[in-house]
């Protein structure tokens, strides 16, 4: 056995350089990320989780619009001073249908994983429009034109169509249909029918009043009722204290 | 009659590299202008004016996206290309391909920068542009790689210089991250909109590994590319160590792509995801320090220069952030340390560290060594550039020291309990402490800004010194002729 490695080989061969650099910086990304979609305990199992009504998925596209993911996150650690803080810590369940994902890197203002219903409507509304009305200290920036602009819910088909694309369980046939209704129960089951989704839209926000503004459907409506939901589709009495400790 | 000087045109495109050159400092203020505007919009929120446009959460994105990719971009695209054609002693292989990387290039940073004012984002950090703009990054990056392998595949030495290593590394890497981090569907072909392939907890992992690596190729691979032929030449003297740029350059190579879960430390990312990526972090400071101390002891036996030559003054400090910056990494990459840090500004003031100090001070240190010899003049004035030196370095110690209490202050208030065992502080609190610090920052942000314009003002009248002198001797030379 006499092999005697020069790294001169690579330095002379521009094509051997770039297959072994490739293959250098490809282990890292194969071995850590490929395995997340394998391995069952990634995503917890848990009741409660379901895809967003066309309503409330149109005001995630206008939070993630509007760039709150800078100063929001949506992702409580399993600290003592976040549980007390903001709640129970986030499970990857909670966010199996956010294509994308809206963790967050930074808090500038709170945490919002657990927003949903703890504020009311009109609060949400007066303080998007004005921040510094109900909190002084906010160094949020004013939102005044979501409450001003209609609702784009012409293109709602599409957007449902293309989240279907990438794996949310909207239904377009009977089949799949039948099978949300198995699976979150039938209210919900009709709201994520493509083919109802214009109208289901109009029902929630007419329904829910969420700018409490009834002449239309604005922006803030959509907003709103997507602030409105985060956090609360797992009810956390119903799992023991450490019933996800081994799913990390 | 043409006049065959240092810059002459027929043996090299510098064409290309003095419009990537310029651009990279029109990029730089643009960038640098945004940054300090939403630095002071955090400060005193009445600057959002109540406009969509400006409004805080859209002009972020143009801030980091003019200043990596603009001003970071457009510098590594001048450098690579003057650095692969002098050390290859060859020209690039096609005049066409290199101008479509710059029209490519800067029409990406305008359509990104626009867009992001009009609310279209992937929301996804430094990737934030929606697909179209995403399928033209990949062409001009495609045409990028062909042009830069082509060129060194004409090369008339048989080694390839260690700048083109790194180089090499920082667009392959690109690469392969933009495609992946990218995959997403829009909701029809007429819509910028669309939806990410992945959700969740794979989409966070997915981003992440392309959000370090654009740090740690982007931001550093490429940029020590740029170290390993610029310090050298400015300082005279060979590179400190062969050896160490082999072992540096393959390590370097292989760990920054573990690296990127710990991002996600304590998220709902399983634990073996982000603790191995916490090793490869502490690892990661060998191969770091390695580039370090090659760099730095470079200038061992002319250390006089750091006196005398502000050039050099730049690249020295630059790679004294860095060791710092990468020293400060790996520590916040521990789970305890990032339990406290992440989500705070001691994060973003970590950014910046590297950022400014060894992104922008290299790029500044480079092209103050590159762009005179392009118009084949020297640099206007040299007090500016002193002046520059200093400007940069206070507002990069201001911005830092500002962003290390507030992160630190943030960290401690959310954790503090009072006697009774509740939440000492509410939330607001915290930003309200903040307000001084975010203040001081905004200011570091103006004084390195102002080095910045400084720089700008040097470049340009050096230019035109350089057109002018070119033109004197042209018409010296035509008189010569008409007398003969």
């Amino acid at each position: 056995m006499n092999f005697n490695f020069k790294h001169e080989w690579i330095e002379t061969n521009i094509g051997l350089m770039a297959v072994l650099t490739m293959l250098a910086i490809s282990v890292g990304g194969l071995v850590e990320i490929a395995p997340l979609f394998f391995i069952d305990k990634t995503i917890e199992k848990v009741d409660g989780v379901r895809p967003y009504t066309p309503l409330e998925q149109r005001g995630r596209d206008i939070y993630q619009r509007e760039g709150c993911y800078l100063c929001h996150s949506q992702m409580i650690r399993p600290f003592r001073d976040e549980k007390l803080r903001y709640g129970h810590y986030s499970l990857a369940a909670e966010s199996q249908y956010d294509h994308p994902f809206q963790w967050g890197s930074k808090r500038t203002g709170p945490d919002l994983a657990r927003v949903g219903g703890k504020y009311s409507n009109e609060w949400h509304v007066q303080h998007l429009i004005a921040p510094r009305s109900m909190v002084p200290e906010s160094v949020m920036p004013n939102f005044p034109w979501l409450l001003t602009t209609p609702l784009d819910i012409s293109d709602i088909t599409d957007r449902m169509m293309a989240l279907r694309k990438v794996g949310v369980p909207y239904s377009l046939t009977d089949a799949e249909y039948k099978a949300n209704v198995a699976r979150f129960g039938e209210t919900v089951a009709k709201q994520l029918h493509i083919p109802n989704a214009q109208q289901s839209l109009i029902e929630q926000a007419n329904f829910g009043n969420y700018d409490g503004d009834r002449s239309g459907i604005s922006e803030m409506d959509a907003l709103v009722a997507y602030l409105q939901v985060l956090g609360t589709m797992v009810d956390f009495n119903k799992y023991k204290d450490d019933a996800f400790v081994n799913d990390r | 009659m043409a006049v065959t000087t240092y810059s002459g045109a027929e043996q090299y495109n510098f064409e290309v590299v003095k419009k990537f050159g310029v651009m990279s400092i029109v990029w730089a203020m643009v960038g640098m202008f945004v940054g300090v505007y939403i630095a002071s919009e955090l400060a005193w929120p009445f600057l959002n004016f109540d406009s969509p446009y400006i409004s805080f959460g859209r002009f972020r994105p143009v801030h980091t996206t003019t200043v990596i990719f603009g001003f970071g971009g457009s510098a590594l695209f001048a450098t690579s290309y003057y650095v692969v054609q002098r050390t290859c002693q060859t020209r690039l292989i096609s005049d066409g391909m290199a101008s479509f990387t710059f029209w490519g290039w800067m029409a990406v940073i305008a359509l990104a920068d626009v867009s992001y004012m009009l609310g279209y984002t992937q929301s996804r950090e430094y990737a934030e542009m929606e697909w179209p703009i995403d399928i033209l990054i990949e062409i001009v990056w495609v045409t990028y790689l062909i042009l830069f392998v082509g060129t060194i595949m004409r090369r008339k030495q048989p080694h390839i210089y260690v700048a083109n290593w790194f180089y090499v590394s920082f667009i392959l890497a690109t690469a392969l991250l933009h495609t992946f981090n990218n995959l997403a569907v829009p909701i029809n072909l007429f819509s910028m909109k669309s939806y990410s392939l992945f959700s969740g907890v794979q989409d966070a992992m997915t981003q992440w590994w392309y959000g370090h690596n654009a740090v740690g190729f982007f931001l550093t691979a490429a940029f020590l590319g740029m170290m390993y032929y610029f310090v050298p030449k400015q300082a005279g003297r060979p590179i400190y160590s062969y050896r160490l740029s082999i072992v540096h350059f393959w390590a370097l190579s292989f760990m920054y792509m573990w690296v990127g879960a710990h991002h996600l430390h304590w998220t709902a990312l399983p634990d073996w995801t982000s603790s191995l990526a916490a090793a490869f972090s502490i690892l990661l400071l060998m191969p770091s320090w390695g580039g370090m101390i090659n760099g730095i002891m470079t200038l061992s036996g002319a250390w006089d220069k750091l006196r005398t030559d502000p050039i050099m003054r730049f690249m020295i400090v630059a790679l004294s952030f860095y060791g710092m910056s990468t020293f400060e990494g790996p520590m916040m990459s521990l789970k305890e340390v990032n339990a406290l840090s992440h989500y705070t500004d001691w994060t973003v003031g970590h950014v910046h560290s590297g950022a400014l100090g060894w992104v922008a001070m290299i790029s500044f240190g480079s092209l103050y060594h590159m762009m005179p010899k392009l118009w084949d003049t020297k640099m206007y004035s040299r007090k500016l550039i002193e002046w520059h030196f200093w400007l940069a370095t206070i507002g990069i110690v201001l911005y830092i020291v500002a962003m290390w209490i507030s992160g630190i202050t943030q960290g401690l208030m959310w954790r503090a309990f009072d006697q009774f065992g509740n939440l000492q502080y509410s939330f607001v609190e915290s930003v309200a402490a903040m307000h001084p610090f975010y203040a001081m920052r905004a200011i570091g942000g103006m004084f390195f800004l102002t080095g910045m314009l400084t720089m700008a003002f040097n470049m340009f009248m050096t230019i035109r010194q350089g057109k002018r002198e070119s033109a004197a001797l042209e018409a010296k030379l035509a008189s010569k002729l008409a007398h003969a």
